[in-house]
């Protein structure tokens, strides 16, 4: 690698003195060739974004600073240069993409005119030539109709538009080198392979290196050149990207492939006889004031939808963002009041109920949250947290705390959990005791709403292996919410996809990944992140 | 990560303050047996220096000025801090309930709440002491009528913000009824800004009374800070200290709750404190 961009050589960042380690990342050396996709593959913690602002002198300083090593690149050592030079390096030879493309851009500015300002301040070109040069990169992003996306601002684009707006400022200077931070991992699955797709092709034509930092092996999959595994501010491997992904050499690298959620459908164990819950006709329309006598706005969420599930059995809804799959699961659960058709449950009728009528019915159906930062009290013990319901539902209180011991045992933690408070827990163990307070009041259904998407890839696989464990156990059936269609092949044997409210295509898992019917679930199907590869695997 | 109370007392203008604070709430409860004596009755000749026998000097009266601080401290004090809780209870009611339901009863909450915040505070004090009397009692109520919108808009933001998030929607689907909601998973969230803001209220209710009292709307019969600076004020030539004491003793007063405020506020969100 001689002919290398970009050389990172024994880059050591320390960690403020409060931290939990001592180094973000320690004595790390990697190269970037020409023309190259470099992923860093890791989990969070694992240093992979702090290495990246590294590169580009954006450390949270003074806190957080590199303390040896040198990053080389273009016969200069980006630790040594001035504020100014690195200023100038930054947008012009380097550029970055940045997860969030909303927080990336400015709002009150116009797209066009923020590439156009990139141009002005790192070229001489005049006014005119910058304006045909806007329009060459806005076409070159694949953006429909670039007269009308130069002149909208970024609230009116969608999130893969936005995303497409940022890789043309990133390509505006020619760079010779692009760090894209998860610049996918905001995106919905459809829209996330056509970005992948276009970064390649990008990369190709301006010959650019791009150093693209992702936590995803499917991501990987489908852009890398050559990879590096990165874990605790070490790299555990690197190497070339067919050679670590078909065969890996580090015990951890091997567990984390592992841990990627197949594409193989579950399936059926048994035919249910009577459903357990029944979806029939369900409406749920948004309006959101239009203030000072301005028209309201009326969004369909959900339309339409009817579906059943039985016992025992368990079904995915999947969709994008806005597909109204969380809105419908919020109706089911009694969080949102539907405006039209009937929610049954056990053959009764729960919508339109009061919330003291709702109360006893409580027992039979519980949630499972997806952020398991957000979803415990900060300020309550763990084993309050899981008695609650029961006490509501009657229990006395030594009973409900005993219970909570149990459970907590049974999802993997120990019982003196219960005396300490959520802050203590990593997001794994605060997802167990999310499951522990869902499985408190003995519900017959669960419904979970995307409960692994914010977890790790290897804590992932332990929490959905532990549902699994649970259903069985204690003959639950479960609504799963999710945007991936690998997590939802792994839990479900039956798939409902949903698109802007309606079901479009609901069946047996292993039918629809078979023979899809609807061109959406086709392109769903498509889209899921190194497909080819997840298919070699197994 | 350090603990709360080592954030909290490792701060030196937290241990300014609680010293100082600390020094006037002793003064404040042990009032009668350090100043025995009446603090209006007449114990020498009018306009003495401060020297050794009376530490601070009389008064245009013969009244002894360490006596007056001592019991004024008590009576701005204590005027100071029922307002304040009335004031941060009743803020607190209305901004969760505002808050917590949104809609109809937000906007008409809010509405009622905005319009006692354009009415100039000291002005409408001034005009509720009037018009109910002046006493220690209404007092109480005129500086926690003026002072309670901020407590609520506070209150309103956080719960605004606490109740989106997934533990409370947990309640819900546990069946948790919302008044139960609202103190056992609401409110406890809120309590850190609560704190801060409450105690800065401390210092502003001590300067209103004390204004009041300086414009002779104080508790009649009762020595306070602002009364002595009202009754000292016509000799400010001939005898400094009648109103440069108790001015110090109000100025140093407000500085070290504003500095114990402001060290709860760092303690209470370490995030801010670092950057």
């Amino acid at each position: 690698m001689s002919a290398g961009v970009l050389a990172i050589e024994g880059l050591t960042v320390s960690l403020p003195a409060w931290s939990d380690r001592k180094h973000a990342v320690s004595n790390v050396s990697l190269d970037i060739g020409t023309r190259e996709i470099l992923c860093i593959v890791g989990e969070s913690g694992s240093g992979k974004s702090i290495m990246g602002k590294a590169i580009l002198g954006l450390l949270p300083k003074p806190h957080v600073r590199a303390t040896g090593g040198r990053i080389m690149f273009e016969d200069r050592d980006l630790l040594g240069v001035a504020d100014d030079e690195m200023r100038k390096l930054r947008g012009g030879r380097i550029a970055m993409i940045f997860q969030e493309p909303m927080t990336a851009l400015n709002p009150l500015m116009k797209v066009g005119r923020q590439i156009d300002e990139v141009l002005e301040v790192h070229t001489d070109l005049k006014s005119e030539e910058r304006k045909a040069r806007v329009r060459e990169l806005v076409d070159n992003v694949r953006l429909p109709d670039p007269e009308r996306i130069i002149n909208s601002y970024p609230h009116q684009l969608s999130g893969g538009q936005r995303q497409r707006i940022v890789i043309a400022m990133a390509l505006a200077l020619e760079p010779a080198l692009i760090i894209a931070d998860e610049p996918t991992t905001a995106l919905d699955v459809t829209t996330q392979a056509q970005i992948l797709h276009l970064m390649k092709e990008l990369q190709r034509a301006h010959g650019t290196s791009i150093l693209f930092i992702t936590h995803d092996f499917g991501v990987v999959a489908e852009i890398a050149d050559r990879v590096a595994v990165m874990r605790h501010g070490e790299i555990v491997e690197a190497g070339s990207a067919d050679h670590v992904l078909r065969s890996p050499q580090a015990d951890y690298t091997k567990a984390l492939i592992a841990a990627v959620p197949g594409l193989k459908p579950r399936l059926k164990d048994t035919e249910a006889a009577r459903p357990l819950l029944v979806v029939r006709d369900l409406e749920k329309t948004y309006v959101t004031a239009g203030g000072f006598g301005g028209t309201a706005r009326r969004v369909t969420a959900v339309n339409n939808v009817s579906l059943e599930l039985g016992r025992q059995s368990s079904l995915a809804l999947v969709g994008e963002s806005g597909s109204g799959k969380s809105t419908l699961a919020r109706c089911i659960i009694g969080l949102e009041t539907p405006e039209g058709g009937e929610i049954l449950i056990d053959g009764e009728r729960i919508s339109g109920l009061t919330s003291n009528q709702l109360r006893p019915y409580r027992r039979h159906i519980q949630m499972i949250f997806q952020d398991p930062f957000a979803s415990l009290n900060p300020r309550q013990r763990v084993g309050d947290i899981i008695s609650l319901g029961p006490m509501i539902q009657g229990v006395s209180r030594e009973q409900a705390v005993a219970d909570a011991r149990e459970l907590l045992s049974l999802v993997g933690l120990k019982p003196e959990a219960a005396d300490r408070y959520p802050h203590e827990f990593s997001g794994g163990q605060r997802q167990r005791i999310g499951i522990a307070r869902a499985l408190a009041v003995k519900p017959k259904l669960i419904v979970a709403d995307e409960p692994v998407s914010a977890l790790d890839v290897s804590v992932q696989k332990q929490v959905l292996e532990l549902l699994n464990d649970l259903r069985r156990k204690f003959g639950l059936s479960m609504l799963f919410i999710t945007h991936d269609l690998r997590v939802a092949a792994t839990v479900c044997e039956d798939i409902a996809i949903m698109q802007r409210g309606e079901i479009v295509e609901h069946g047996a898992t292993a039918k629809i990944f078979e023979n899809p019917e609807h061109p959406y679930t086709r392109s769903l199907l498509d889209a899921v992140p190194g497909k080819e590869w997840i298919n070699a695997l197994t | 990560m350090k603990t709360f109370w080592q954030r909290f007392l490792g701060n030196p203008r937290v241990i300014i303050g609680v010293g100082w604070l600390t020094v006037v709430l002793i003064v404040a409860l042990f009032a009668n047996f350090l100043a025995p004596r009446d603090p209006f009755s007449i114990v020498a000749s009018p306009f003495i220096r401060p020297s050794s026998a009376y530490w601070l000097g009389t008064d245009s009266l013969g009244r002894d000025v360490v006596a007056g601080l001592m019991h004024g401290a008590r009576t701005t004090l204590l005027i100071a801090v029922f307002a304040t809780l009335v004031a941060v209870a009743f803020g607190t009611l209305i901004g969760a309930v505002a808050g917590y339901y949104g809609g109809l009863i937000d906007d008409v909450l809010m509405r009622i709440t905005e319009f006692f915040q354009t009415i100039p505070s000291f002005l409408f004090a001034i005009v509720l002491i009037a018009v109910l009397s002046p006493s220690a009692m209404n007092l109480v109520i005129a500086i926690s009528v003026v002072s309670w919108p901020p407590i609520t808009r506070v209150v309103r933001a956080e719960v605004l913000s606490v109740k989106s998030r997934e533990f409370v929607q947990a309640a819900v689907v546990a069946g948790q009824r919302d008044s139960a909601i609202l103190l056992t998973q609401v409110l406890p969230n809120t309590l850190s800004p609560l704190i801060v803001t409450g105690s800065l209220l401390v210092a502003t209710a001590i300067l209103v009374e004390s204004a009041l009292s300086f414009l002779g709307l104080g508790a009649p019969n009762q020595m306070s800070w602002g009364f002595m600076i009202g009754a000292g004020r016509s000799f400010l030539r001939d005898a400094w200290w009648l109103v440069t004491v108790p001015g110090i003793a109000i100025l140093l007063t407000v500085l070290a709750i504003n500095l114990v405020g402001e060290g709860l506020n760092d303690a209470l969100n370490p995030r801010l404190a670092d950057l």
